[in-house]
């Protein structure tokens, strides 16, 4: 999937909600609920329900299942045999790929969460202002976000070719920063950089416009200096965006794939978890119980994230 | 593995192309239809020229072959596919329709598992050696004997990379092409250079090229599958043509001693070839040394992709790879056969076995030869009049040959070959020097795959 | 004030005026620099794609000249562009308005009745939104390969290699985000309306539809905006999913357009600028919707 859609909670201190209804008016109107009224009211919940249960939430757990077992992709299921931990044992001993692949997955996430979306957020706060040209800096740093991840691979090789590339031409070096696995990393960082950036600077931004503006202009009266304001008091009115805003991060860097894939396939220094997964899994290969394993610690790591990120996200739900 | 597809590639790259063949008759009509319709209806229209009427003839002698038959075919880029369409055309039997079902190359390759499971065409394109035999043993393709019994010409090893572990056949032959050292004979003779017959004589030939500002050896690895040509070359010499087929299947061990010679020898060769080989494709390494930068490359005759029609491609040749151990020769070659199969159940069994028989005819092979100069024809009786100087060679090579094999990853598991050795052999291309590390882990990684 | 006052303040004012252009313009300058670096690979893209290949190949890409239209034209033909354009519309189109039609009716449920398993039911959700796919890889697969399907809704007789496919688990995957920010934004629609419409006579059906949805539309207008553009560039089911190539939508065909151009950048330029075309006019259309997109989950619409 390309970018990543989430939806951030707002601020403790945004603007209120609409006029809201007294719970027990709502619950009588549930319990007044005729046939046809409660047949259609089941429907819209079940059908919406089940894609997800049965799209998602299904294969994910036959995805661990399948992790135990030795299958290869041909035959029936019922012939399916089960192994236990070997998948496991072998993906952490008997795998080259693996380390490096989890140890790039971390420096994904150290450069995204270090470096780009400090730079998002920074953009974001200088962005939140009254002034000629917002929208066009906007619009430029956003506009990445819309590509897809495989075309910025591509927009990206004219310039890391070594020996068509720009960077080359312009540095006469001949790197080939896409083939050399020194480079190849760092160099699809840059790549990716340049669209995350773009996505958390909106979202900060989205963030920053709705705190309250009574806190600012207080904190200036206060007499505090425009550094003072964000950190003092905007910084931690942000809390829940802050944490979305991390959460986002370290999830995609968990899900990076579309543009490494799509240089070389994840190889040669580019190796992450999913590319790793998907080099098992699909093709030939067909080695679905070991791509499972590997993909059963994808979902591991990320339901930690997912949980934190959904019971914040469910704690601003509760308290509307 | 991303084998390469024919000269539509590099025809592509040189030429506008406007030039490039359109043969496209069924997509317009598929574009026509699938805007006419609905999408839902787009998919079922796809199904009418696709699969529709069927005769259902399981078991049907072949005098009664009729109906339409589907064959898919993975040659997708623009002259391969309207070499096919003359090919299906060639056949000419009034009472058989066939439908070709085109797929991107890659994509078929990638999908042959799904594809076999679920509705395979009738006929189909594949290669011959390790997969053939594992989706044999499956039993997912269908058994070709009886069309065996009237194809004549076929040489012997050929019939033996066609046919199962069951002693039954499998699969229909088509082209193959050699693997071999290839070079520019202009640049030899500028350089009063001589073909090397030992290995001794490579790395006096490769040192005096370095001297005169070469590269020796071409060399690309960026897909993974080419080094592996390499591999298969230094092992067939240094071991011998069984030791290589029983270490595919598994049954050797690959930390052995013998393994390990193939690696350091190797390595030995490595400061020849080509630096900075895990950016690099085989096309490019191939325009090195049609741009005369490098001396030799160890590819398959698609390197002739590269170069253009004419006296480019004559300036083209190849020798064997030079002997290693004089007790083992040269005689092995390594020449991977492209063919056809047959769907286990197929639609319409009978014209299924009539197409395959009329596609293992020279004549029907010939038509494809005609379109793709880096192949030839596998049938001995096929009319080498028209070949290429190349060509001609070739079919001595491989004529000559007394045991062919297929190339690694089509000899050995795929899973083995695609997420083991891909890493393994650049691991090694990286660091060289950890021989011992690398083979123990080849070791290890293939013990746990081969007894799943 | 006193006018002992005055002469402070005024220069104080001036001070702060003067003040204020010179951080100002230092930072337009650096916004102006981050925004033209930001800019510059897609230029280069674009600019290149206009570039004839045989000039570049002799002068080298620093160079300025060789301009010319063939490149798109090529890239049209030889990548197909009009069959896989299509393809993503059949896979697009139908994605986004069945997403939002699901999204909102769980939306509707779950911001117009207060069930108790009405959080559990969102976090479920939001969760599968976040899902690696890779991790689902495999079980999808044979589930859509087990489905049987009637000839006249699907060529190759199952749910795989089918469009319908990648429409079903797109849906799914996106169904989460949808929900959330169509359910909040449901829940400021105030009750009375309901109220009066359901005195009326209206049942839930009836004010869903007459009610619910065309007081929803711009947060709808904001959702199938986003919609699009991700379903449109959606790369990795429709790589897995699909097998036959001239089913390709043009991000998964991109990548064998790589193959076919891979020497000549420029073509693959004029490839990549085409298959970006569609989302970037629909961003410069409706940006605002786009933003407001993104964001209605954290602004009140």
């Amino acid at each position: 999937m390309t970018a990543q859609p989430t939806a951030a909670p707002r601020p403790d201190t945004g603007p209120g909600d609409g006029p809201r209804t007294p719970v027990s008016a709502r619950k009588n109107r549930v319990r007044r609920l005729s046939g046809g009224d409660l047949v259609v009211v089941t429907l819209m919940t079940v059908i919406p329900t089940l894609f997800v249960l049965v799209l998602v939430w299904f294969p994910a757990i036959a995805s661990v299942l399948l992790s135990f077992t030795n299958w290869n992709g041909i035959g029936p299921l019922n012939q399916i045999k089960g192994i236990g931990f070997t998948n496991y044992v072998n993906v952490a001993t008997n795998y080259p790929p693996f380390w490096p692949a989890l140890r790039h997955n971390l420096t994904f996430l150290a450069v995204l969460f270090l470096i780009a979306t400090p730079i998002g957020m920074f953009l974001a706060v200088l962005l939140d202002k009254e002034m000629r040209f917002s929208r066009f800096y906007q619009t430029a740093i956003y506009l990445p976000v819309v590509l897809s991840l495989a075309l910025v691979g591509f927009i990206w090789q004219l310039i890391y070719s070594r020996d068509q590339g720009l960077l080359n031409a312009v540095l006469h070096t001949q790197v080939d920063w896409y083939g050399d696995p020194n480079y190849n990393l760092w160099a699809a960082l840059v790549a990716t950089s340049w669209r995350h950036i773009g996505y958390i600077m909106l979202l900060y931004l989205a963030g920053l416009k709705a705190v309250d503006a009574s806190l600012r202009e207080a904190a200036a009266i206060d007499g505090a200096s425009e550094v003072q304001t964000f950190f003092r008091v905007v910084f931690p009115v942000m809390r829940p965006i802050n944490v979305i805003v991390l959460v986002v991060t370290v999830i995609e860097s968990l899900r990076a794939f579309d543009l490494v894939w799509v240089i070389n396939k994840g190889r040669n220094g580019l190796e992450l978890i999913a590319t790793l997964v998907t080099a098992n899994v699909v093709g030939e290969a067909s080695r679905i119980g070991f791509g499972s394993a590997m993909a059963t610690i994808m979902l591991l790591i990320s339901s930690v994230f997912v949980a934190v990120y959904v019971s914040i996200v469910m704690r601003e739900e509760r308290q509307k | 593995m991303s084998r390469p597809s024919t000269e539509a590639q590099y025809l592509a790259s040189l030429i506008p192309p406007s030039v490039a063949a359109t043969g496209i008759g069924r997509r317009s009509l598929l574009r026509g239809a699938l805007a006419g319709a609905g999408f839902l209806g787009a998919s079922g229209l796809l199904a009418a020229c696709g699969s529709g009427g069927s005769s259902g003839s399981t078991g049907a002698t072949p005098q009664a072959a009729s109906g339409t038959l589907t064959f898919g075919s993975n040659q997708s880029d623009a002259v391969p596919k309207q070499a096919y369409a003359e090919l299906v055309t060639g056949f000419n039997d009034p009472n058989i329709k066939v439908t070709t079902n085109t797929v991107d190359h890659n994509t078929f390759q990638e999908n042959i598992n799904t594809y076999l499971q679920g509705q395979p065409d009738d006929v189909f394109t594949w290669f011959a050696g390790y997969r053939m035999k594992f989706f044999a043993s499956q039993g997912l393709v269908g058994d070709v004997s009886d069309v065996w019994q009237n194809l004549n010409g076929m040489p012997d090893p050929v019939k033996a990379a066609s046919t199962g572990d069951d002693g039954k056949q499998y699969f229909v032959p088509f082209d193959n092409y050699p693997w071999a050292i290839f070079y520019r004979p202009s640049v030899f003779q500028q350089r009063g250079y001589q073909p090397p017959k030992t290995l001794d004589e490579l790395v006096t030939l490769s040192t005096q090229m370095q001297k005169d500002g070469l590269v020796p050896i071409a060399f690309a690895d960026k897909d993974g599958w080419p080094a592996m040509g390499t591999f298969d070359q230094l092992n067939l010499r240094i071991n011998g043509y069984d030791f290589h087929v029983s270490l595919m299947a598994g049954k050797e061990a690959w930390d052995s001693d013998k393994v390990k010679k193939v690696f350091d020898t190797w390595n030995r060769l490595l400061p020849f070839h080509q630096p900075a080989s895990l950016g690099r494709t085989w096309q490019e390494a191939a325009q090195s040394l049609q741009q005369k930068k490098a001396g030799m490359y160890v590819l398959g005759m698609f390197v002739g992709q590269q170069f253009t029609k004419g006296a480019d491609q004559d300036d083209l040749d190849f020798f064997a790879f030079p002997e290693v151990d004089s007790a083992i020769g040269t005689s092995a070659v390594e020449a991977p056969i492209d063919g056809f199969m047959m769907a286990a159940n197929p639609k319409n069994e009978a014209a299924a076995k009539k197409f395959l028989g009329y596609l293992g005819t020279p004549a029907a092979e010939g038509i494809y030869v005609k379109s793709d100069p880096t192949v030839i024809a596998v049938n001995t009786g096929a009319d080498t009049a028209g070949y290429s100087k190349l060509q001609k060679k070739a079919v001595e090579f491989v004529g000559g040959a007394k045991q062919i094999s297929q190339f690694l990853d089509r000899d050995t598991r795929p899973d083995f070959a695609s997420t083991v050795m891909i890493p393994a052999l650049q691991q090694f291309i990286k660091s060289p020097n950890d021989i011992d590390g690398l083979t123990k882990s080849i070791e290890s990684q293939k013990k746990s795959i081969f007894t799943s | 004030m006193t006018t002992t006052l005055t002469p402070t303040t005024a220069p104080a004012a001036t001070e702060r005026t003067r003040r204020r252009p010179v951080k100002r313009i230092v930072l337009h300058v650096f916004l102006w620099f981050v925004a033209l670096s930001w800019l510059f690979p897609l230029g280069w893209a674009v600019l290149n794609s206009f570039r004839d290949y045989a000039y570049t190949a002799i002068n080298g890409y620093v160079s300025f000249g060789g301009f010319t239209l063939r490149n798109y034209a090529n890239a049209w033909n030889q990548g197909d562009f009009g069959l896989h354009f299509w393809n993503s519309a059949v896979i697009t189109v139908p994605a986004v308005v069945l997403t939002l039609f699901l999204a909102s009716c769980m939306a509707f449920v779950l911001a117009r009745f207060s069930f108790r398993f009405n959080l559990t039911l969102l976090a479920v959700f939001l969760a599968a939104n976040l899902l690696p796919p890779q991790a689902l890889l495999v079980p999808v697969y044979r589930m859509f390969r087990a489905i049987q399907l009637p000839a006249w809704l699907s060529s190759s007789g199952t749910l795989l290699n089918n469009q319908l496919g990648v429409i079903l688990i797109n849906v799914a995957f996106q169904l989460g985000f949808c929900t959330f920010v169509l359910s909040n934004y449901m829940k400021t629609i105030p009750a009375e309306i309901y109220e009066s419409a359901r005195v009326d006579g209206a049942g839930v059906t009836r004010q869903f539809f007459q009610l619910t949805l065309p007081l929803c539309r711009p947060p709808l207008a904001a959702l199938a905006t986003l919609q699009v553009t991700w379903i449109y560039n959606e790369f990795f089911w429709a790589t897995v999913l699909l097998q036959s190539g001239d089913k390709f939508p043009i991000t998964s065909s991109l990548n064998s357009l790589q193959g076919k151009f891979f020497t000549d950048y420029n073509l693959l330029s004029a490839g990549s600028v085409l298959a970006m075309l569609p989302v970037l006019v629909i961003f410069f259309a409706l940006q605002r919707q786009f933003v407001s997109g993104l964001t209605l989950g954290s602004t009140k619409g």
